[in-house]
This record gives C-alpha cells, sequence and structure tokens, in this order.
C-alpha cells in the first residue's frame, strides 16, 4: 500500500475520528478538524501536476483480491488528476463555507462530516481507480454517502423523499454500471482500463460491444442527470446548500461525465457511431431541456440545479462529438477541440456553479428564503455577495470576459464543426447540433440573468422577508470569494499552465492525439460563433425583458407527462402492482398452496417425460400375477374409494384402517415379516389417533356432509396419479444395472453374525438411518409431550 | 397336490367370511355390531395366515399370529371400555 493509496483512503480513515472528535471538543467546530484533509490531499495531489503535464502518469498497485483479477490499483493521469483537485480544492472550500453555514449547536454535525468524508474518499476512489470492480466499489459509496447528505434533514419529508430518489435513480444506474464491467471483462478478461485500450480491438469487434456500451451509459447518465434521468437531482436540493454545491454541482454529479470520458478511449471506436448520437445526443438534449426549464424556477436553487443538468448536457455532448474524432484522419483534426472544449468546461463549471450554489446559501441564510418572488434589491446590501453572483452567472451565462465565455465560444466551434462530419449521418441530422446549441445557449442566459437581477436587482421587500437582510459573515464569504476569483483568473489568463494541464486530460480522454490549446477571447470577424455569441446576448436579452409575456408557454405543457410525474405515478403502480400479485396468489389458504405444488410436479414431470423420451414399457421382467395379489389389490382399492366417497369421517378413518391392514396383508404376501409385523401395530395405533382426533371434533364438524365435488381438484388429483403412475412403469422397464442385494444374502450370515437379512442391514450394514430414524422418533415423541404440556397461552391467560 | 387344493379352498372360505364380516362392519346399525365384526375378521386373518404359511412352507409368519390375536384382543376391550365409559384410558388422581 503506497503513500498514494493511503491518500485516497485517508478521509475514510480521519470519517472513523470524526464523531470523537465531535463528542469530546465541543467548543471548536468541528468542521476544522475536518478542513485540515482536503488541504493536506490537494497540496499531495498537487505535486503530481509537474510530472502530470510532461506526459507522465503514475501508477500503484495493491493487491486486494488478484485471484479474481480485482486490485486496487491507483492511477494518476491528466483526468484523474483534474478530477482529484477538484475533489479536495473544492472539498476544502466547502468545508469551510459550511463551518459558517452549519451551526455549531443546532446541527449534528458529527454525522454531516462524517457523510461528508466518504463522499469525498469515494470520489477520490472513482476517479483514480484503473480497476473497474474497485471503480464500481467507490461509485456505490458515493450513492450512498449523497443518499445520507441529501437525507440529512431526515426530519423533513421532502428531504426524504429527494434522498430515496436519488438512491433509487442512481443505485439503478449503478447497477446497470456493473453490468457492464462484467460484459467488458468477458469481451477483455481483465478489468483494467489501461489493459482494455490497449487490446481494444477485440473489444470493439465482440458481440457484447453494443450491450456494455449502453449499460455503462446507463450507469453515466443517471448519475450525470442526463435526460431523462435529471429528474432526481432537481429534489436533491433539500440537501444543505454545501452539499449541493459539492456533490450535485462539482463533483458526483461529474462522475457520469468522469466515466464517459474515461472509457472514450474504448467505446469510441465502436464502428457505429452509437457512442457518438448517443453521448452527443442525449447531451444536446439534456443541455437544452435543463436550460429550458430553469428558467420557469422561482427557488434559486431549482434554478441552480436545472441550470447542472443543463450544463452536465452540454459537457456531455461535447465529449459525444469528440469521440468522433477517431473516426476522421485529417491533418489538422478539428473534432478534438470538442475534448478540450469539454474538459474546459468541467473545470470553469465547477468554479462558477459552486460559487453560486455558495451565494444561494448565503441568500437563505441571511434572508430566510430562497423564493426569487419574495427577493429583490439586495445588491446595497450584500454587495460582496452581489459581486460574486454576477460573475458566476455573467460567465454561466458565456459573456467576456469570464472564463463560462470562453468555454462557450470553443462548445460552439465543436457543434459547428459537427456539420462537416460526413460519418453515421452526421451531415444531415448533425444540424441539430448547433441549433439546439444556440437555442439552449439564450435560455442559459436567460436564467442566469433572472438569477442574478430578480435576486439582487430591483426593489427591496422587506415585508416579504423572514430576517433583515445584511452581509453575510467573511468567513461565509472566503470560499465563494476564492471560486470566483478563479472564475476571473481563468478567464484572463487560460493558456499558459493551465493550458498545458488541460493538453494533459485530453490526451488521457483521446490518447491517439497529441492536443495543442490555444485559448483566445478573439477569433476574428468572420467567424460563426461570434455571431452565434452575438445573437444569445441579443435575443437572450429580447426574451428576459419580454419574460411575463411568454413564461405562459410552460403551462402549455401537460402537467401528466412531466417525467417527475411519471415517476411519482410509477413508484405507487409498481407497489400496488407487486402487492396485487402477491394477494392473487398468495391466498393463505394451504389448498391453493398445494395445488400450485402439485400442478407444478405435474407439469414439470410429465414435461420432463415428454421432452427426454423417457417414457417406455418392457413386460419381459414382469413377474406372474397370482390371484391373492388381485384379491387385495381390490380389497384396497375398495378401502381407498371408501375413504374418499364416504359421508362421514368415521367412515373414511376405518376405511384407513383397513387399506393399512390389507397392506399388511401384501406384506405376508410378499414374504415380508418384520414389515407385516410393524405394519399391523403401526396401523392399529394411527387408527386409535385417528379415532382419538375424531373423538375430540367439535360436536358441530363431527358428522359434516362429505365432502364437495371439485373439478379441478379431481383433474389435479388424477393427474398426480397418472403421472407418478407412467414414472413408476417407466422406471421399472428400464431397469440398467442389476441390484446390490446379492452382496447382502451373502453375506450376512458370515461377517454380520445374523440370520434375518433385513434386521442385520438395519442395525449393522445400515445402521446410521436407524439411528437418525431413532432420534426422529425422540424429537416426536418430545414433541408431543411439548404440545400437550406447554401451555403459554393458557397460562398467561391466568 | 390335494393338500394344497384343501388350503386354497379353505383360504377362499376364510377370504369369503372376511368379506361377509366387512359387509357388517359397513352396514351394521349399532357400534358393538362394527366392533364385533372387526374382531371377527381378526381371527379370520388369524387362521388365513395360518394357511398360507402352511403353503408358503415357512414359519416366518407365526410371529404376526400372535401379533394379530393380541392386537385384535385389545382393540376389542378398548372399544367395549370406550362404549361403556366413554374413555379408554381412565386417569387416576
Amino acid at each position: 500500500m503506497s503513500l498514494l493509496h493511503l491518500a485516497i483512503l485517508a478521509p475514510f480513515i480521519f470519517a472513523i475520528i470524526v464523531p470523537t472528535l465531535y463528542k469530546y471538543i465541543r467548543k471548536i467546530h468541528t468542521g476544522w478538524f475536518v478542513f485540515i484533509v482536503p488541504v493536506i490531499l490537494f497540496g499531495y495531489f498537487s505535486r503530481f501536476l509537474p510530472d502530470i503535464i510532461t506526459g507522465k502518469t503514475v501508477l500503484k498497485t495493491f493487491a486486494w483480491i488478484p485471484t479474481l483479477h480485482i486490485n486496487f490499483t491507483a492511477k494518476i493521469d491528466g483526468l484523474g488528476l483534474l478530477f482529484a483537485l477538484l475533489i479536495t480544492g473544492i472539498g476544502a472550500l466547502v468545508v469551510l463555507y459550511s463551518i459558517y453555514y452549519l451551526s455549531k449547536e443546532k446541527e449534528q454535525l458529527n454525522t454531516f462530516y462524517v457523510y461528508l468524508l466518504l463522499f469525498m474518499g469515494a470520489m477520490l476512489g472513482v476517479v483514480l481507480s484503473d480497476n473497474l470492480i474497485v471503480l464500481y466499489m467507490f461509485w456505490e459509496f458515493t450513492s450512498f454517502s449523497s443518499f445520507f447528505l441529501i437525507g440529512y434533514w431526515f426530519d423533513r419529508e421532502r428531504s426524504r423523499y429527494g434522498a430515496q430518489k436519488s438512491m433509487l435513480i442512481t443505485v439503478l444506474g449503478g447497477l446497470c454500471l456493473l453490468g457492464g464491467i462484467i460484459l467488458l471483462y468477458i469481451m477483455s478478461g481483465t478489468f483494467s482500463i489501461g489493459e482494455m485500450i490497449t487490446n481494444v480491438d477485440v473489444i470493439v469487434n465482440h458481440d457484447l460491444f453494443l450491450f456494455s456500451m449502453i449499460l455503462f451509459l446507463l450507469g453515466a447518465f443517471t448519475k450525470s442527470a442526463q435526460f431523462p434521468f435529471y429528474i432526481w437531482l432537481p429534489d436533491a436540493m433539500e440537501a444543505p446548500t454545501p452539499v449541493s454545491a459539492y456533490l450535485h454541482s462539482a463533483t458526483m454529479v461529474k462522475a457520469g461525465i468522469y466515466l464517459v470520458a474515461r472509457m472514450t478511449p474504448i467505446f469510441a471506436f465502436d464502428p457505429t457511431g452509437t457512442w457518438v448520437w448517443l453521448v452527443g445526443g442525449i447531451g444536446i438534449f439534456t443541455l437544452f431541456w435543463g436550460s429550458f426549464n430553469a428558467v420557469k424556477q422561482t427557488d434559486l436553487k431549482a434554478i441552480l440545479a436545472f441550470s447542472t443538468v443543463s450544463q452536465l448536457g452540454l459537457i456531455m455532448s461535447l465529449l459525444g462529438v469528440g469521440a468522433a474524432a477517431v473516426h476522421f484522419e485529417l491533418d489538422e483534426n478539428i473534432y478534438t477541440v470538442a475534448i478540450i472544449a469539454a474538459v474546459f468546461h468541467l473545470i470553469n463549471h465547477a468554479t462558477f456553479k459552486g460559487s453560486l450554489f455558495m451565494v444561494a446559501g448565503i441568500v437563505d441564510h441571511e434572508t430566510g428564503t430562497r423564493d426569487i418572488r419574495k427577493l429583490g434589491g439586495l445588491m446595497s446590501m450584500m454587495p460582496v455577495t452581489f459581486t460574486i453572483a454576477f460573475i458566476g452567472a455573467f460567465s454561466m451565462a458565456g459573456i467576456p470576459p469570464f472564463n463560462g465565455f470562453l468555454s462557450k465560444e470553443m462548445f460552439f466551434t465543436g457543434m459547428v464543426h459537427v456539420l462537416q462530419l460526413d460519418i453515421f449521418n452526421m451531415e444531415t441530422f448533425g444540424v441539430i447540433f448547433p441549433v439546439f446549441a444556440w437555442i439552449a445557449s439564450v435560455f442559459t442566459f436567460v436564467y442566469s440573468m433572472i438569477l442574478v437581477w430578480k435576486t439582487f436587482g430591483g426593489k427591496i421587500q422587506l415585508e416579504k422577508l423572514e430576517k433583515k437582510p445584511h452581509e453575510a459573515p467573511i468567513g461565509m464569504l472566503i470560499s465563494p470569494v476564492i471560486l470566483a476569483s478563479l472564475v476571473v483568473i481563468i478567464g484572463l489568463f487560460p493558456n499558459g499552465l493551465l493550458g498545458r494541464f488541460i493538453e494533459s486530460i485530453a490526451h488521457a480522454i483521446l490518447p491517439t492525439y497529441e492536443f495543442e490549446v490555444h485559448i483566445s477571447h478573439w477569433h476574428g470577424w468572420f467567424t460563426p460563433e461570434l455571431y452565434m455569441t452575438i445573437g444569445v446576448i441579443g435575443i437572450g436579452l429580447l426574451l428576459y425583458f419580454t419574460l411575463s409575456k411568454w413564461t405562459k408557454v410552460y403551462d402549455l405543457f401537460p402537467k401528466k407527462l412531466t417525467l417527475n410525474q411519471m415517476y411519482d405515478a410509477f413508484i405507487p403502480t409498481l407497489e400496488s402492482g407487486s402487492s396485487f400479485f402477491i394477494k392473487s396468489h398468495m391466498t393463505g389458504f394451504i389448498r391453493s398452496y398445494l395445488a400450485y405444488i402439485f400442478v407444478f410436479f405435474i407439469g414439470a414431470l410429465s414435461f420432463t417425460i415428454w421432452s427426454t423420451g423417457a417414457f417406455r414399457v418392457e413386460t419381459t421382467n414382469l413377474a406372474e400375477i397370482g390371484v391373492y395379489e388381485v384379491i387385495l389389490a381390490l380389497l384396497i382399492i375398495i378401502g381407498c374409494v371408501t375413504i374418499i366417497f364416504a359421508k362421514s369421517r368415521l367412515t373414511s378413518i376405518i376405511a384407513l384402517g383397513s387399506v393399512g391392514y390389507t397392506v399388511s396383508l401384501f406384506f405376508v404376501l410378499f414374504r415380508a415379516p418384520d414389515l407385516a409385523l410393524t405394519q399391523l401395530v403401526i396401523e392399529t395405533i394411527s387408527v386409535a389417533l385417528f379415532l382419538l382426533a375424531f373423538y375430540h371434533l367439535p360436536k358441530n364438524f363431527r358428522h359434516k356432509e362429505s365432502r364437495r365435488f371439485k373439478l379441478n381438484n379431481a383433474l389435479i388429483s388424477v393427474g398426480v396419479g397418472v403421472v407418478v403412475t407412467i414414472i413408476a412403469i417407466a422406471s421399472y422397464s428400464t431397469k440398467l444395472f442389476d441390484s446390490i442385494s446379492e452382496y447382502y444374502v451373502k453375506h450376512t450370515y458370515d461377517p454380520a453374525g445374523g440370520e434375518n437379512m433385513v434386521n442385520v442391514i438395519l442395525v449393522d450394514f445400515r445402521g446410521f438411518d436407524t439411528l437418525f430414524e431413532i432420534s426422529v422418533l425422540a424429537i416426536a415423541g418430545i414433541g408431543i409431550y411439548g404440545l400437550i404440556k406447554l401451555r403459554l397461552a393458557r397460562r398467561s391467560e391466568k | 397336490m390335494t393338500f394344497e387344493i384343501i388350503m386354497i379352498i379353505s383360504i377362499c372360505l376364510l377370504i369369503m367370511s372376511i368379506l361377509a364380516n366387512i359387509y357388517r362392519v359397513v352396514k351394521g346399525p349399532t357400534s358393538p355390531d362394527r366392533v364385533q365384526a372387526l374382531d371377527s375378521i381378526g381371527i379370520n386373518l388369524i387362521a388365513s395366515i395360518a394357511v398360507f404359511s402352511v403353503l408358503l412352507h415357512t414359519h416366518a409368519f407365526f410371529d404376526l399370529i400372535l401379533l394379530i390375536g393380541i392386537l385384535s384382543f385389545v382393540g376389542t376391550v378398548a372399544f367395549a371400555r370406550f362404549l361403556e365409559s366413554g374413555v379408554v384410558i381412565v386417569r387416576k388422581r
């Protein structure tokens, strides 16, 4: 186990001691202790940066279950390091923010930080694992810790609902992912992503390739809140705001993005183009759908949630389009720009969305509401918060000079380039990419404006607010200020160190290419991107100022067809459907269960006989039929018919006894004296017991009429009889080997020292059976004694 | 040979008498009728098993004869007690 492994597991280890710290050191906010962990880890991971930029990767293996090829292989390349830095960096800022956000007195801080650390460690594990099974393990850890964090205020009904919903959807995706991993293992014989990339040819041409790809995408789409699985993300906003900022903007929802980027070197080689179309198409539609829906939200965090959905769709579509590059051989491969744009926007989104969530938290904290209909005019009261929100929202809208502008320009470039692809029908249907991208950008602009101006602009409505608003404490502002300054710094200096880092990340996504990053604000007069951006701002402003006139559009969409409604209807339908199913066959009557058992018995056995052709009749080894057997058989038949058709129970009991005695006569006839003896005694005793049971029946039931005839009962009983008879005949006709009884006949006297062969077998050759039949009898005896003597119910009545 | 024929005839007679007793068991208007018929079936069974043993040239079934005798006796006595006093085994308190 190397230092790198320890770094990944450090949050888990620290989570163990957090409750102790919380319990014994009450004066200091527990968050300060937790704060150390991500800071140290951030410093540790930063040290890898120079190596990674020069193109090296770090690979450390720790054998976990080597016989199953499951090893905890930690791998740091550009992509992994980017995520590790995001997780630890934003993690540190979020912990700092949460120290001021969560009250020391009112909240259960120990559980909060334990969950947060679990999540941090799990997320590090996801992005730094080279082994897919280990990745899956950490993946599920993120699902669980996210579930706990969303349900942090577990006494609220909405929190529990949101936690359950996100759990169901992400675990569904997680299980799909596991399926995809197993398929990949079947195809390639390894769990290591690195080894899979080296024999990608085998995987791509395998029959299971497409299934595996779709399962992986289901996992990625559910985690990264893509259409139609985005519905859990807006409901996850019930979590405390630091959690929303951390999990639902910067890290967890990007796990799906990470997975898609990580698997691109394998799945992008898909010859049918399914990967490009699925990732790109779903991404672009999610982008549009999320931005379209964000406009109608009135809650700050809901706007941010839909905005996150939409921005994740943007990154996803870029990854999809960028994957087309591997099918395209040109000296100057223009499609790789999409990959660079995806990576760049990933970084940008983490910075501005994290700061915006923190702003929403500050507004909530200082005014008591997050409803934009109640907010307004906070600009003069909260100038710092306003500035941060302004920077974040304008970056999100894609306005210069912030970093969002740069990545949006590159996004447009990538989308416009789609039109020049001449594979996978891209040149015809691909037109939806730039069109949707542009429309979605307009909506993004509109909701970004709403976010800033409805909250901070206009007039203040003091009567609607719970508290008198004022600027947030300095500690709460540190984290968003750092993130906002990053937005500006990246916006001003996108090249240099960051540019080379992005190159190494893009190289990790598409290892077959060398990238050169030149990000600039100005592309010249004659590029389509410029006019697209001008159009976005123009139309966006127009739409923003006429907002009240066209928001009725949202009412046109039928309420019943929304995905949330479908989800809410689906869960109860599933419950009532399964309970209906259970009720329909679990009747509680033994009669029904016996009917199932016997019907299955008949079906399974007759099908087996029919399908294997086992039935045959052999008459050569039959014995001659004597007159006594015929008479006794007739007696038994008469007895059985009497049992079934008798009017009173007493007759049935006596008939049963007569059948038993006739059986003992059969034993006499077939030369089995020991059996006959035992049978006689046992039959007598059991008839006496039956009579006892009959005698104690309640008077009303003692002479009940004969049982009613039921056709299906009759059919089942006849079926069972026929099947058993057929099996008996068939098995007697196919006697393959001689009996081993010759041995007993020869050796009863010589080694065993007895003359009665039956008894010698019972106590000598196979005495073990006898031993345990004796114990069965003992248990039965003790059981009867216990049943009669031990009457706890009656005793408690007394 | 004639000996065997005689034995078979006697078995047939015994079976017929068992059948007649069974008729009484099924039909018998009162319980004592049935109990007596069952007792008589037991004795007939003893006889037929004895004849059968002669036919099969074996003495392996002689135990059975004794056993049926005992069982039939115990059963009849138990039934008689039951009819007399309503219970078979009287509890001593």
